[in-house]
Order: structure tokens, then sequence, then C-alpha cells
């Protein structure tokens, strides 16, 4: 083995120098004719002659160099590309059976090309910026609940922390309570909504991002009124399409929700905010968070990373961060402070995770079948080419030559197979990147690149040798038998081969089992979702942002606004409810505390925590969401008049349990006592596999604490002819009213079912390749056993044996084979399903109808493919099988 | 006697094994080697002279001799080869494969 290395060793080093050896070598032969020169003339040969003579004995002088030269190099060069036209010839004969593995292997390197991409783009592919490992996700661990609100902290905390840490360069933040389209830009052209992110002033420096043009913010751009920034900076998606990538636009003024503000800067195209921090919404705008007192009174807002200083690891800044976090906290105790630090590329991918590795894992399994596939169908071919592999093994062709050659063989199959998958991976991976709506973070960076080149090459030499090797290791046994003189049929069956051929099929289904049983869970779950109660009907209902121009300065302009909004929506034919909201499901997550007044909490016994939903009247009734006792708000539920509040089922429950919630007074929202008036069903906020927590309807006219306003409609009638009338209706009320996103609630959910059904969708295609490849494996290899048993048959026919007994027969050999398969396979999948726990939805791991399902499925398709032998068995006409013996 | 011209008509294999005998004598340039063969087979082998290079490159690839740049007894840059212990294994093996071919190919030819 050690030579072998040090032979391979040497002739790459013979072959690097090879310029440097072919002149040595040529030196080294002149020394010999001119020795041989010298010796000859001093026996008294002329110098003419001596020089013809040791020519004369030497040889071709040119040919010898190139024989010396083909010692190191292109001796098995040259038999490598002998052997690939011969294999292309072979194939060529044989064109049926090259295009099915070819084809097999393109699906499968296809695939596995694509999610390869997937996974380094996720998982692999450092974040975008610079120095992307020191980079932490500082999360705050506020209140025990998931939404963003107990992440964050508030400007004082942030502030503090960046001032006072020893472990970070830097901590910079942002505020991810934005919503897409919050913001309305007027001026040039149609009045349009863009969605912004407000970030510290060092947050695009920690990132080590530079502006394309112009600057970023500075920390006097971080001071000014709330919701009055003075300068914004542009996306580069932004700068192209709206500014067609004017260079002129830094200093531009611009409208922007009725209030003027300076573009001074454009980031640059690789900087996509959107990928990596909350992907499925694009940013057009980054605003300046004001960094001051005002901003700090709105509570948790910001969301923080920082730069891990030079010899700062994560271990000393979550050391670091246990003390300072507490400390911090002492200035505003009601205020939870626990930093949480951890990688920020973990933090980015950390959901995704399971569902990129639990499909990187189905390839795998998918490529294996693939394999197993390939290498009995190579087996069975090598079985009829066993005349050829005699005949070249007696013409003095060596073991390990033939066994070269047929691996060359598998290679160059499967490289043709790797061109295909490669055109199938770019046509993949495109698809992947233009799923805009896929909410799964760096997606945008899904593409077949160098790594991926090399990784489709690898892999398709490596499959190349495992599904050609144990074909290939046949050869001497094929070439041992005595083949030459027999006919081909009637020689006994190969039992050692047989027997591989049954493991490999075994394999085949026991890997289709864990495939199907994996996503057959997954299925099962994402029916299970759907399904689920999440508390609100999404069809029908058509969301439109409406946010009041800032032009209605106080609270009574703008309840006269909403009345009009709301009675000439109502108005228009075909409407059946309306409402207003400041959060759309799925959306924010703002929460709140809530207490049951005259009840005392501590620190020990904190209050819930509410989502927070400011509504109008109507609104209920919109989303769909069912009212289970009490009114719903009405106009008359403004100021003057009672502050009331409406409660989810959960907090109605945790709040006064065991008694009635209706009359019951809740202190905490919005720093007055309200009123309980009604009781709703829980609807699924944070998303359709959480259940909801509690939640509490403020009513709009009672409130000023909200920053954006949704309409929300319900009619049968399609959108688009709703659109005019609707548009119509609300230009008369508000002309530089956007309308230019109707957001059918439908469609955000299945925005958030995206990534559940692209995963289901992706193993659903791997699990029916692999069906299809197990069942063309059992038929193969019952194929084959039918044909060796010709005789067999015959002679059992011939002494009485039935077709039916036949047919029957060759089914049980097929069910006892796909036995096999499966009861490994179940084995395997339990354990499978077990690391897929985490990706399952109301279904158990071991759930029992999943695996129930699994099993019938397999056994149909084995009957299957055992039928058509079993059939063409029974029709073997005994006399014929016979005469031929 | 007729000449026997090495490489066309010895058996495959055997100008390796004479490489290698020669050079049990010490480190030895490529037409020293020539000339030993010859002298030592009383001329009946004739080297195709040429036809020692590729056998040359091949046995140093694998390892059984050693080529060297030195200085020839005439004062010129020439390549010495030596045999490694490789090499003498190898040859060993390759003489006891020689042996019994003789014994075996005296035996046909005995017989008849």
């Amino acid at each position: 083995m050690n030579s072998i290395v040090q032979r391979l060793n040497r002739r790459m080093r013979y072959f690097l120098h090879r310029r440097e050896r072919q002149r040595l070598l040529e030196e080294e032969m002149k020394f010999h004719i001119e020795s041989a020169m010298a010796d000859l003339k001093e026996q008294g040969m002329p110098e003419a002659d001596a020089r013809s003579a040791a020519r004369r004995k030497f040889g071709n002088v040119s040919q010898k160099s190139e024989e010396s030269r083909a010692a190191w190099i292109s001796l098995w060069m040259h038999d490598a590309a002998q052997d690939a036209c011969y294999a292309l010839r072979t194939l060529k004969r044989d064109f049926g059976f090259a295009a099915f593995v070819i084809l097999t292997i393109g699906l499968g390197i296809g695939a596995s090309t694509t999610v390869f991409s997937v996974v380094r783009a996720v998982l692999l592919r450092p974040l975008p910026f610079a120095e992307p490992s020191r980079l932490v996700w500082i999360a705050n661990t506020d209140v025990d609940d998931e939404g963003l609100s107990g992440q964050t902290v508030p400007v004082g905390h942030f502030l503090d922390l960046r001032s006072q840490n020893q472990s970070f360069s830097d901590v910079a933040a942002y505020s991810p309570f934005y919503r897409s389209g919050d913001n309305k830009l007027t001026g040039d052209g149609e009045p349009f909504r863009l969605t912004s992110v407000a970030v510290s002033d060092n947050f695009f420096s920690i990132l080590g991002v530079k502006p394309l043009l112009g600057k970023t913010f500075t920390a006097a751009d971080c001071q000014f009124k709330w919701n009055a920034p003075k300068v914004v900076l542009l996306s580069y998606g932004l700068w192209k399409h709206r500014f067609d990538s004017d260079r002129r636009v830094i200093g531009r003024p611009l409208k922007l929700n009725d209030t003027p503000v300076t573009i001074i800067g454009v980031m640059p195209p690789t900087f996509d905010f959107a990928t990596v921090f909350a992907p499925a919404s694009p940013v057009d705008l980054f605003l300046p968070y004001p960094l001051t007192e005002e901003a700090n009174n709105r509570g948790n807002e910001l969301a923080m990373l920082g730069r891990l200083k030079p010899g700062a690891t994560l271990q000393s800044a979550r050391a670091e961060m246990h003390v300072l976090g507490p400390r911090i906290q002492r200035r505003e105790p009601d205020r939870n402070f626990r930093p949480i630090v951890s990688n920020l590329a973990d933090h980015v991918s950390e959901r995704l995770r399971p569902a990129v590795l639990v499909l990187a894992f189905a390839v795998s399994v998918v490529m294996l079948i693939v394999c197993a596939n390939l290498s009995n169908l190579l087996l069975a071919r090598m079985a009829t080419r066993q005349k050829e592999m005699t005949i070249r093994a007696s013409l003095g062709a060596r073991r390990l030559r033939l066994i070269r050659q047929t691996l060359t063989e598998s290679i160059v199959l499967s490289s043709c197979g790797a061109t295909i998958g490669l055109v199938l991976a770019v046509v993949g991976t495109q698809a992947i990147t233009h799923l805009t709506t896929l909410d799964i973070p760096l997606l945008a960076g899904v593409r077949v690149d160098f790594d991926a080149l090399a990784f489709t090459a690898a892999i398709a030499i490596l499959t190349g040798l495992i599904f050609g090797l144990i074909p290939a290791l046949q050869v001497p046994v094929a070439a041992l038998q005595d083949s030459l003189k027999s006919t081909g049929r009637g020689s006994s069956p190969n039992k050692s081969q047989a027997w591989i051929r049954s493991s490999l099929v075994v394999s085949e289904i026991a890997f289709a089992c864990v495939l199907l049983a994996g996503s057959g869970l997954l299925i099962r779950s994402f029916a299970r979702l759907l399904d689920a109660k999440i508390g609100f009907q999404p069809e029908n209902a058509t969301a439109l942002r409406v946010d009041p121009s800032s032009r209605y300065s106080d609270r009574a302009q703008r309840i006269a606004y909403y009345n009009e909004v709301l009675g000439s929506v109502r108005a228009v034919p075909g409407i059946e409810a309306a409402g207003l909201t400041d959060v759309l499901p799925l959306g924010g997550d703002r929460t709140w505390a809530a207490m049951a007044k005259g009840r005392t909490y501590t620190k020990n016994h904190p209050p819930p925590w509410a989502f927070v939903r400011i509504a109008s009247d109507g609104y209920l009734k919109a989303m769909g969401i069912s009212l289970l006792e009490g009114r719903d708000f009405t106009e008359r539920d403004g100021t003057p008049g009672k502050p009331v509040i409406i409660i989810n089922e959960t907090l109605a429950r945790t709040l006064w349990p065991g008694q009635k919630a209706i009359g019951q007074v809740l202190v905490g929202a919005g720093y007055v006592d309200r009123e309980v008036i009604g009781v709703v069903s829980d609807v699924r906020h944070l998303a359709l596999e959480q259940a909801s927590g509690c939640e509490m309807y403020l009513p709009i006219r009672q409130s000023n604490d909200y920053s954006a306003v949704d309409l929300v409609f319900r009619s049968a009638l399609p959108s688009a002819e709703l659109a005019v009338p609707l548009r119509s209706a609300l230009t008369a009320i508000d002309p530089t009213l956007p309308a230019n996103d109707f957001q059918p609630i439908q469609q955000m959910v299945d925005k958030a079912i995206s990534p559940r059904r692209y995963v289901v969708f992706m193993l659903t295609g791997f699990s029916g390749f692999a069906l299809v490849l197990a069942a063309l494996g059992i038929y193969g290899v019952i194929q084959y056993s039918v044909t060796q048993r010709t005789q067999e048959i015959g002679i059992r026919m011939a002494l009485g044996a039935s077709a039916a007994g036949v047919q029957a027969s060759i089914l049980r050999q097929t069910l006892a084979l796909a036995a096999v398969g499966m009861a490994v396979g179940l084995f395997a999948s339990w354990g499978f399903s077990r690391t897929i726990s985490s990706l399952l939805f109301n279904v158990a791991a071991d759930d029992p109808m999943t695996f129930l399902g699994t099993i019938v499925i397999l056994a149909a398709v084995a009957a299957l493919a055992g039928y058509l032998p079993a059939r063409r068995a029974s029709r073997i006409d005994p006399i014929m099988a016979l005469r031929v013996g | 006697m007729g000449k026997v011209k090495l490489k066309s008509d010895l058996m495959p294999g055997t100008l390796d094994m004479l490489v290698l005998r020669t050079l049990t004598r010490g480190h030895l340039h490529g037409y020293a080697i020539a000339q030993l063969i010859q002298q030592l087979s009383e001329d009946i082998l004739q080297v195709e002279e040429g036809s020692l290079y590729p056998a040359l490159q091949r046995l140093e690839l694998n390892g059984w001799i050693e080529g060297e740049w030195g200085v020839s007894p005439n004062n010129r840059r020439a390549r010495f080869y030596k045999l490694t212990p490789e090499g003498r294994k190898q040859l060993n093996a390759e003489k006891e494969r020689y042996r019994q071919q003789t014994y075996a190919i005296a035996r046909v030819m005995g017989t008849t």
C-alpha cells in the first residue's frame, strides 16, 4: 500500500517537473552515445563511422525518450483515455441502458447539488460581512415569552451595554419592529409604500459594510424627536428602481410620511439586510434610530449585535454579560436585562438548521439508493458481458486492468449523469432564489458556484466508484467461469452474485422505507397544520394599509378619518365586513403586562404578558375571529367613554380562572383600568405552529399607541373586482393614499407555511424517486432470477405445478425480500424520526398511521414489481424451457 | 550461436531483471550498464541500448533504483544508478520467478 502511495507521489513529482526531467534524460542519452563513440574511436574507427555506429546501436533516440517519458506520465493517462473511449463505445451500443443510468444519476446528482447549494448558503458560507465569525447576537430574555419584545432591549440598556462592556469592540442595534410598507413616499410620481428599518449609527460599521455612495449615519443623526428622522439611506434596489441609479441623489430631499428627509447615502448591492435578518420582506430604506431618552420610554425595541474584541471569546463575553446585565438593570429595575450571547451565524440559521439537515440527509439516502440500484443493474449487465471479459482476460488483460476498465465505465456514466445533474441544479437553485416569498434566511445566496461544481465532480466520481465497485469486483469471478464454452444460458447461477443482488435490493427497500416514513411524518404534520385551529379565517379576507396622514394631528381628526374610511368601504357593494387593526396576524409581536385589578403581582408572581392589538369595531368579523362571549367594539367606544377591552380565551383563563371574565377590570393596558367587554377565540399570531398565548384588543378610538393602521375587509368577490370601487372610495378621503398593496390574508398564511411546504415538497419528491428506484431494483432482481430459473420452473410445471402456484411462489420470494428490507428500514426510520421530531407538528415521532402507511405502500410497490416477472414465469412453456435446456 | 536482441526477443521483464542484477555491482551509469550486460553475456545479449532508458525510468518510478548525477571517469556529467533495498527484494523475487520459468521451459523442452 505504502509503495503505491510512494509511486503515485513520485509520478506526481515527475509529472510536475517533466520539462526538467526531459532535458536531463536527453543529456543522459547524449552522454551514452558519446561514450560509445569514444570507445569505438579508441578501437580505431574513424570519427564519422563511430558516430553512426553508436547511433545505430542506441536505436531511435526520440522513440526511446518517448517510451521513457511514458513510464512517468502518460501510460496511465493513456490507459484511462483508452478506457473512457472504450466505455463510450460500449455505452453507445447499449443506448437504452446508458440512457437509463445517466438519467437516474442525473436526477440524483441534480438533487444533491441543489441541496448542497442550499446547505452551503444557509449553514456553511460565512455571513456576507467583515470577519463574520467575530459577530455575535445579543438577545435579551426579558420575559418568558417568545415574542420579540422578550428578546429586545430599551435604548437605555443598549447605550449602557455599549459603553460599559469589555468584551466587544462595538455593539450595534436595529429595531425589528418594522412592518412591510410602513412608510409612505410622496413627492415625485405616484405615492409609494416603502419598508424601512431603523438602525443605530454604528450598525453598518460593525458589519463592515461601506456605502456605495455618500456616507452612513453619524451619532448626531441618531438624535431627533421620535418619528422625525432627518436623513435616510437607500437600499441598492430602491436606488436602482425608483431613482434610476442616479448618482446625484445624495443630498436630495424626499417626503417620507409627509415629513422632509434627505438622502445621505446608497448601500451596495451586496448588502441585503432582509436576507440575513428578516427573510421574505425586502427592506428599501434605512433610517437612524433615535438613541434618546424619549425613545427609551418606548420599551424594548432594539435587537443587538456585537463584535468580539480581539482576544475575547464567546465564553468570556457570556461570562461578562452574566455580571454586567443585572448591573445595568439596576438603573431600571422593571426592565429585565439578561443578555444571552450567541454566534450571529448560528442565530440566523438556527431555525432552519434541522430542516436543511434533514434535506441533506434525505438526499444522501437518495444517492445511496441510486448507487444500489445502478450497482444491481451493472451486475446484471456484467453477467451478460462475461464472455467479453473472459476473451479479454485470455488475450492477456490483467485482472486489475479489467477492474479499472469497468470502473472507468461507471465513472464515465456518472460523469455524463453529473452533466445533466448540473443543469438540473442550476435550474433548481434559480427556482429557489426566485422564491422571494420564502421565509428562509440567506436563500438569496443559493447558487451553483465553484464549490458546488467541485462538489458535483467529487460526487460524480464517488458515485461512479461506489456503484461500479461491486460489479467490477465480479470481474475475476466472471472471467474464471468457463463461460466461453457455455452458451450463456444454463450455466449454474452464481450463488454469491445472487446474494449480493438481493442484499442490494434489501438495502434499497430499507432506504426507501426511511425516506417514506420521514416524509410521511412531515406530510401528516403539514396536513395537521393546515387543519390547525388558527383562530381566524384567512380566505376572503384582504388587508390594505390606510395609515392616517400626518395632517391629522390629533385623535379627534384621526377618528373622523377612520369613521369615514370604514363608512365608505362598508358602502362598497360586496363588502361583508370591514375593520381596522394595527397588527395583522403572523406579523407583530408587541407584548404588554396584563393584570387583574385588585391582585398584587411580585417578582416571583409576575403578571402575564399579552400581545397587544389595537382594533376597531368590525375587525373581528372581517378577520373571522369568533366572539365567544360579550360584544364587539362599537363606534361609541371612544373618548369620552368608558375604557374597554376585549381579551382572548387564554388571557381570560389566566387572569380569572373559573370566573366569568366579562365585566372584570384589567389594569396595565395603556395605564388605565379597562373593563372586559368581550372574549374571543385564540389567534395564532406568532406562527401557525405556536399556540397563541395571551392576547388583548384595545379600541382604536381609545389609544394613540400604534404606528400603523390596516384596513381589513371580507368579501367573496375577487379583489381585482373590488380594487377600483375601493380605491375610488378611499381617494375621496385621502388623495395621497398609496393603494399599491392589497394584501390577501391567505397569502400571508401561505408565506408563513412556505418553508415547511418546500421541505415537504422536496422530501416527497425524494421519496417518490426512491420508491420508483426501489421498485425497479426489485423488478430487476426478480426478473433476473426468473430468467436464471427458466429450466427449473419448466420442470416444475411439467411435473404438475400450476401457473398460479408458480406465480405465488415468485411473489412470495419478492415479498420476502421486501419484508427483510422493511424490517431493517422501519428500525432505521424509528431512529431517524426522532431526529426530525423538532420539525413535526401535532404528530408523534412514532405515529402508527405513518408507519403503517409506509409498510402498505412499500408492500404494494414490491408486489407490483414482483408481479410482472411472476406472470411471465407462469407463462413459461415447459416444453420449450426443457427443450432449450 | 546467433545474437539475442534484448527487448524484442526476450521475455518481458527480463531486461529489468538484468539491469537490477548488474547494479548489484555498484553505482553505474546507463552506458556502463549496457556494456556490462553485453560483456557478462559474452556478447550474446545485445542490448538495443536505447531501450535501457525506458527501463531505467520504470525501475526508478517503482522505487527499485535511484539515479543520482555524478562525474564519469572521463570527467563528464553522468547519471549513476544504485539499487535500493526494495530493488534488492525485487531482484530476488525476479530471480525466483526466472528460476521457475527456466525450469518449466527446460522440462517442456526436455520431454519432447
